[in-house]
């Protein structure tokens, strides 16, 4: 504890490091993301797209159950990083598993699994698109079917989900890397919803690195403690 | 001998992929641990504790008590991480389930490193004391053992089952080692680390200086008799103690009562 070094690595290097870009005809910022303890026939992809200006049509969608618009809608201010959001996918397609979802399905979960309380009205509005409101959004679809998809059928999917978004969306297609996250994180909001104010741990931090790693582990455990 | 520890069921958890094999890395009288792959943080590990049901238990008494029991150890993780006192991150739980995954803690138990360090050591004691300075790297990290108990007594808990194999010694980068020459600086990386303190399992908030007191007799009991040949360097760890938490003498002083009487406090009277 008193000898503790500057920290090496800066966030996760899998993440952090250029991911390849994909082929140049489709820019396709739509990725597979992969998860551990999860079924295969599972299939989780993620983007972020940036500057959105259409917020509110894509909230309308969501509150009239359009069954195209089934997609979790995070307000990407809301985000420490790529572990963070994925701590909420993981906990809602594993809630979904067991049969347990709190939420209509499973998209719903991952906006309300952010939260720390049990308050899913709440959930949606800190961590949910909000007309007027949310300018950077993390969009994740999770798609699910009784058999694993043969590669070519599952890029086929990919496909189809990256251009409906990308004509429903208007925004700039960015890739859910920590860097890109970075750049839009609300801190004085994260600060608030994960109730890291005053908490003697980041205090005690003076390096940013390493004080972003231990606001984002505080932000998964305040998720896994939920209503504790 | 019956069955090996591996023919054990694994948790459902641990079965839903069939990408990745657990590894069971004990197995407790409450739980088991599994070292597996993080669910959302690629190349990286987690341990997932897991308390499979008792059948001898009436199921819905079973159910409760697992998932008490998974939720205190998770409450207790959480108020210590928020406290700066080094324990594993919590990743995800389902205390319903009996599981709860923790971030892995990187490096050896520090029971290992005193012992790869004793090991090391000529048994000739009279060799020892005429090389006094060689002790330093090991006096150096019981102190920082007796700034971890401080920081976890200073936070209102009271761990329960304090040992050297309770403790993890987490590398330092390659720039934090202390530099050295030759064999003395291969010698003091067994000793090299951050101490983080482990298994929660039987914590329980308390702020009262008896528990206080009996969590380090139990230390030293236990540090008496897994390093017998570093004993007479334990009162370091109390010295240290006693300079990071400031309500320290009082418990050093009950520690003394403790130590007269052991563990259990008399029933009488």
């Amino acid at each position: 504890m008193s000898k503790r070094p500057a920290a090496t690595e800066t966030c996760d290097p899998a993440t952090t490091s250029k991911r390849p870009k994909p082929p140049s005809s489709v820019t396709m910022a739509l990725e597979r993301i992969q998860l551990e303890h999860i079924p295969p026939n599972y299939r989780v992809y993620g983007a972020l797209f940036r500057d959105v200006s259409n917020a509110s049509f894509l909230q309308t969608q969501l509150l009239s159950r359009n069954p195209e618009f089934e997609y979790a809608f995070i307000d990407a201010s809301t985000i420490v990083s790529r572990a963070h959001l994925l701590a909420a996918v993981w906990n809602a397609v594993y809630t979904s598993i067991e049969g347990n979802l709190r939420t209509p399905n499973v998209h719903s979960e991952v906006v309300a699994s952010l939260n720390t309380n049990n308050n899913i009205a709440d959930g949606y509005r800190r961590w949910g698109i909000t007309p007027d409101k949310t300018k950077d959004l993390a969009v994740i679809k999770i798609l699910t079917s009784s058999e694993t998809l043969p590669d070519a059928e599952q890029e086929k999917e990919a496909e189809k989900v990256w251009t409906h978004l990308t004509a429903q969306i208007q925004g700039r297609p960015a890739e859910l890397t920590n860097q890109e996250l970075a750049q839009v994180t609300d801190w004085q909001k994260v600060r608030k919803y994960y109730k890291l104010n005053g908490v003697p741990v980041l205090d005690q931090t003076k390096d940013e690195v390493e004080k972003r790693k231990k606001m984002e582990s505080l932000a998964i455990m305040g998720m896994a403690l939920r209503g504790l | 001998m019956t069955e090996p520890a591996t023919e054990f069921p694994p948790p459902k958890i641990l079965t839903l992929s069939p990408a990745h094999k657990p590894i069971l890395i004990t197995q407790g009288a409450e739980g088991r641990l599994y070292k597996t792959p993080s669910p959302f943080q690629p190349n990286k590990f987690c341990a997932l504790k897991y308390r499979p049901p008792k059948p001898y238990r009436h199921p819905i008494l079973d159910a409760r008590l697992t998932k008490a029991r998974i939720s205190s150890e998770a409450k207790v993780l959480d108020r210590c991480y928020r406290e700066g006192v080094p324990v594993p991150a919590v990743l995800a739980k389902d205390a319903a389930a009996g599981w709860m995954m923790i971030e892995w803690i990187e490096g050896e138990p520090v029971r290992v490193g005193i012992n790869t360090w004793l090991g090391e050591r000529p048994e000739d004691d009279a060799v020892v004391d005429s090389n006094q300075e060689d002790e330093t790297a090991l006096i150096d990290l019981m102190k920082r053992i007796g700034v971890a108990v401080g920081a976890l007594h200073r936070t209102g808990v009271v761990h329960g089952d304090l040992t050297t194999s309770n403790m993890m010694l987490r590398p330092w980068a390659e720039d934090g080692l202390p530099n050295g020459n030759g064999s003395n600086s291969e010698k003091a990386k067994a000793v090299a680390g951050d101490v983080v303190v482990i298994d929660f399992g039987l914590a329980m908030q308390s702020q009262s200086d008896e528990d206080r007191a009996v969590d380090l007799y139990v230390l030293e009991r236990a540090f008496a008799s897994t390093h017998p040949r570093a004993e007479r360097l334990f009162h370091h760890i109390l010295d240290s103690y006693r300079e990071a938490f400031k309500k320290a003498p009082s418990v050093l002083n009950k520690l003394e009562d403790v130590r007269m009487r052991g563990r259990k406090r008399s029933m009488l009277g």
